[in-house]
């Protein structure tokens, strides 16, 4: 805490010395004024003209360099004369096509001007509803208003809280006032406007006003301010009150507070009346004169939008219906200033230790489904071991089941050897026996034909033959000889080998006979 | 412009790129009565000035800050009255409200009494660094609060008056040391003080040689050429810097002259007046703090040296390691967020406060 000093001068010293081109401040030791927090700073008196009370003109001119920024929402049904009010407010022609009535969704439109007078500029944005009270189904008409004023506040809370930012030459697009169009029917306030207004009332100023108020006549108009103030207290819409606290300004504003809603004519068009042309709207019964206060009171509410209270409707949107929204969107997102432990707790400090609680939240769900995952192809790999193991055990099988197959088909050639064999020991031994017997001279490589037309003797050279055809013809001839012996005849064998054989056959019974 | 200035799309809410039209043919609509509006509103809330005036002790210091505001900000310090020099830098401020004219003024001024004065002056910027960052941090902290004052208080300094003694030669190496450091995180101004001991050819070279030195070593001193917006203000500003630093002279005593009644000091050899431009130019530095660049002051404060502090600050917090223990964020680091802020953070400790307790004794307020 700094330690703040208390000058001592006396008093009488200062006073004694030069009144005369000071300010008047000598007389007097000012006051602490309300305007300031902190406390100790005592007031002080000069002794000579220092300057600085050309600090606000420094501050209207640096104001002046940088512009002004103003943002009016224009709320109302399609063809209550918005437009035209805007228009005559600002003695321009803004745009020139009307809406038409047929939009199935409210939507806003928004549209940026650059105005100038004298050396004053001013970015005026005006932005519109379209398609307001058209459609049949009205139950989501002011939701698009409300999204559109949020997003506009979201806008300046995300560039208020970015790290490189620039606000001084931000372009504030925050709506500053809304302007609401009531229509003139004279008796009360449509649910509809009640809604919204209900809806809107936190966000951003609004001025309701009784719009192409030319309809009514004075006494019904009298009537339905009343109505409309009453009802709107009733059901605790909190309007715009203009400031009463700054004496200057507090006793216009404080009158026309009694006048709202303001009752409003619009028009551009120009009509002769007297010898000057004003703006007015003309009719067969007469001709209603928009700068009249007697006909209306759009010159109150220039008056009070632009030359009194812009300034303060400007201030009001950014320190309280900005910092509301601030809060409530900070907080939404669990910021708080107070710690649990009622220790003041920083922005920052909260937006490191969510920052911290996320990233935890986050490091544990990545274990988890690591786990997960580890758990599944545990699973998965297990269900693979056992089906191989199925499958090795098949193989196994069937290899056994092979080797047997094997083992058993070896057996049965073996048995076939030896029968092939012991039938060939028993050709040997019979042939011989043959030989012995028949000791018949020539060679035994005689032709089947010539053996066939000698009957009697032909059997062992036959024989011979049969056998010799045998072995050149193979193993395989062998294998089959035998069976073909006991067997029948295969046909795919010559014919002559057939009768060959047959007659082997033959021979050997006849031989057993003689025998 | 900003990007959401955009076309209007029929489904969007974006304003268009602006038109420019102009309403004075058409009679009047009352725009510039926001001026007034302003006015009254800057009337009614006042003002706030926060001025540090650093320098060596005996270069009169407090004696020019009571002739720039025409009062008795401090008690005036006579040679043998004085409190013997502090062992250590100490700061301490003083905070007042004066009004002229209506237009109310709140008036901080912080003064650095051994500032230079010990054997060993290395690092004698760090409190006074760290008091700036200081009070940056304070208004850093208020500002990022869920429910936020009305209006913050600022106790940010917004220009620092640096007093180099006459030696005539040039810039030492104290005053550079400090003056880099420092240019970058407060708007800096040098004065010549005491230039009652200098000729005005004396002045003349001086101030070249010190202008020179602070081009070579790239010091930009208030009001700084970057910030300069448009062609007027090149005009006014260029002409302020050829001026720059100014070599000033103070008193708060009266004296009689030609019939007049003058701030001045009184020598065997004359009157030096204060407010004479050819005696020495305090007039222009007056006109420059007070009279016509002070919004300016504030603005390049708020917009620009407190916006690096933040951008810094907001950065290093996500920097910082997360282990247990670490709630806060980090002690605000003691040297400017300038020329290559080093990894050792080594905190100064809060400069240090001193009450004026004991002199005082006889205030009657």
């Amino acid at each position: 805490m700094w330690a703040f000093t208390y000058p001592s001068l006396p008093l009488s010293s200062v006073m004694a010395t030069h009144g005369h081109k000071t300010s008047s401040l000598l007389s007097s030791v000012c006051l602490y004024s309300s305007g300031w927090q902190k406390e100790g700073p005592r007031s002080l008196t000069m002794s000579g003209h220092v300057g600085f009370e050309s600090l606000p003109d420094q501050l209207v001119n640096r104001s002046i360099q940088q512009g002004f920024c103003f943002n009016i929402l224009c709320v109302g049904e399609t063809g209550i004369g918005k437009s035209t009010l805007i228009d005559t407010l600002f003695n321009t022609n803004f745009e020139d096509h009307e809406s038409s009535h047929f939009y199935p969704h409210v939507r806003l439109k928004a549209q940026t001007y650059e105005l100038q007078e004298s050396n004053v500029r001013l970015k005026l944005t005006i932005v519109n509803t379209v398609g307001f009270g058209d459609q049949i189904n009205k139950e989501e008409s002011y939701q698009p208003i409300v999204d559109y004023i949020d997003a506009q506040f979201e806008a300046y809370l995300q560039e208020e809280l970015k790290i490189k930012r620039s606000l001084f030459n931000y372009h504030d697009s925050r709506v500053h006032v809304c302007l609401y169009f009531i229509s003139p029917t004279g008796h009360s306030l449509k649910t509809l406007d009640l809604l919204t207004m209900k809806s809107l009332d936190s966000k951003v100023n609004i001025i309701p006003v009784i719009a192409k108020a030319d309809a009514i006549s004075k006494t019904e108009l009298q009537k339905f301010k009343i109505k409309l103030m009453s009802e709107l207290v009733s059901n605790g819409v909190q309007i715009y009150h203009f400031p009463t606290d700054d004496e200057t300004i507090a006793k216009i504003n404080a009158s026309m507070n009694g006048h709202l809603p303001f009752a409003v004519v619009g028009s551009m068009d120009e009509v002769k009346v007297g010898n000057k042309m004003v703006k007015a709207r003309q009719y067969p019964w007469g001709v209603v004169q928009v700068e009249n206060e007697n006909h209306c009171d759009f010159v109150k509410l220039r008056e009070m939008l632009i030359c009194t209270n812009m300034e303060d409707l400007r201030d009001q949107t950014h320190t309280r219906h900005y910092e509301l929204y601030r809060r409530h969107k900070l907080e939404e997102m669990g910021f708080m200033d107070v710690g649990p432990e009622n220790q003041p707790l920083s922005l920052q400090e909260t937006y490191e230790a969510k920052r911290h609680e996320f990233y935890g939240e986050r490091q544990r769900k990545e274990e988890e489904m690591k786990q997960l995952f580890v758990q599944r192809v545990k699973e998965k790999e297990a269900i693979l071991k056992e089906a191989e193991r199925e499958l090795q055990a098949k193989f196994e099988h069937l290899k056994r089941v092979h080797q047997e197959e094997k083992l058993r088909l070896e057996e049965k050639r073996r048995l076939l050897e030896e029968e092939i064999i012991a039938f060939s020991k028993k050709k040997a031994t019979s042939e011989i026996y043959q030989n012995q017997t028949f000791m018949t001279p020539g060679s035994n490589l005689r032709k089947d034909k010539d053996r066939k037309k000698e009957p009697g003797y032909r059997l062992e050279l036959l024989c011979f033959d049969v056998r010799a055809c045998e072995t050149i013809g193979g193993r395989k001839d062998a294998e089959e000889a035998p069976i073909l012996c006991k067997t029948k005849v295969p046909d795919h064998r010559r014919s002559s080998q057939a009768k060959a054989i047959k007659m082997l056959e033959v021979c050997f019974d006849f031989l057993a006979v003689f025998i | 412009m900003d990007p959401l200035r955009q076309s209007p799309s029929p489904s969007s809410s974006q304003a268009s790129s602006p038109r420019t039209l102009s309403c004075e043919g058409l009679g009047y609509v009352g725009i510039e009565a926001v001026l007034d509006q302003l006015k009254i509103k800057a009337m009614k809330m006042g003002f706030e000035f926060n001025i540090m005036v650093v320098g060596q002790s005996g270069l009169g210091k407090s004696t020019m800050v009571n002739t720039l505001f025409k009062s008795k900000i401090w008690k005036s310090m006579m040679p043998g009255l004085r409190v013997p020099t502090p062992q250590t830098l100490q700061l301490h401020s003083v905070t007042h409200v004066i009004e002229e004219n209506g237009v109310k003024l709140k008036l901080t001024v912080t003064d650095t009494p051994g500032f230079g004065d010990q054997i060993n002056n290395d690092k004698c910027w760090d409190p006074i660094l760290g008091y700036i960052n200081e009070q940056y941090e304070r208004y850093l902290q208020e500002e990022i609060l869920i429910t936020r004052q009305r209006r913050i208080p600022d106790t940010r300094v917004h220009c620092c008056i640096y007093f180099v003694p006459p030696t005539g030669h040039c810039l030492r190496p104290l005053d550079l040391e400090f003056l880099q450091r420092l240019c970058r995180a407060v708007n800096v101004v040098p004065v010549i003080a005491r230039a009652d001991s200098l000729t005005i050819e004396e002045r003349e070279a001086f101030r070249h040689r010190i202008q020179d030195d602070l081009k070579t070593h790239s010091i930009e001193v208030y009001p700084q050429k970057c910030f300069d917006e448009d062609i007027n203000d090149k005009i006014l500003n260029s002409k302020i810097r050829e001026r720059i630093p100014f070599a000033v002279v103070g008193a708060d005593r009266e004296h009689m002259v030609n019939g007049r009644c003058v701030l001045g000091r009184k020598t065997k050899w004359g009157i030096i007046e204060v407010e004479n431009m050819a005696h020495c130019e305090f007039p222009l530095l007056r006109d420059l703090l007070i009279r016509s660049h002070l919004q300016d002051l504030k603005d390049i404060t708020h917009n620009v040296h407190y916006e690096n502090y933040r951008i810094v600050r907001l950065k290093e917090s996500h920097a910082l390691p997360r282990g247990p223990g670490w709630v806060n964020l980090a002690p605000a680091p003691p040297t400017a967020p300038g020329p290559a802020p080093t990894g050792t953070r080594a905190s100064p400790g809060p400069a240090k406060v001193c009450r004026w307790a004991e002199d005082n004794s006889d205030e009657d307020f």
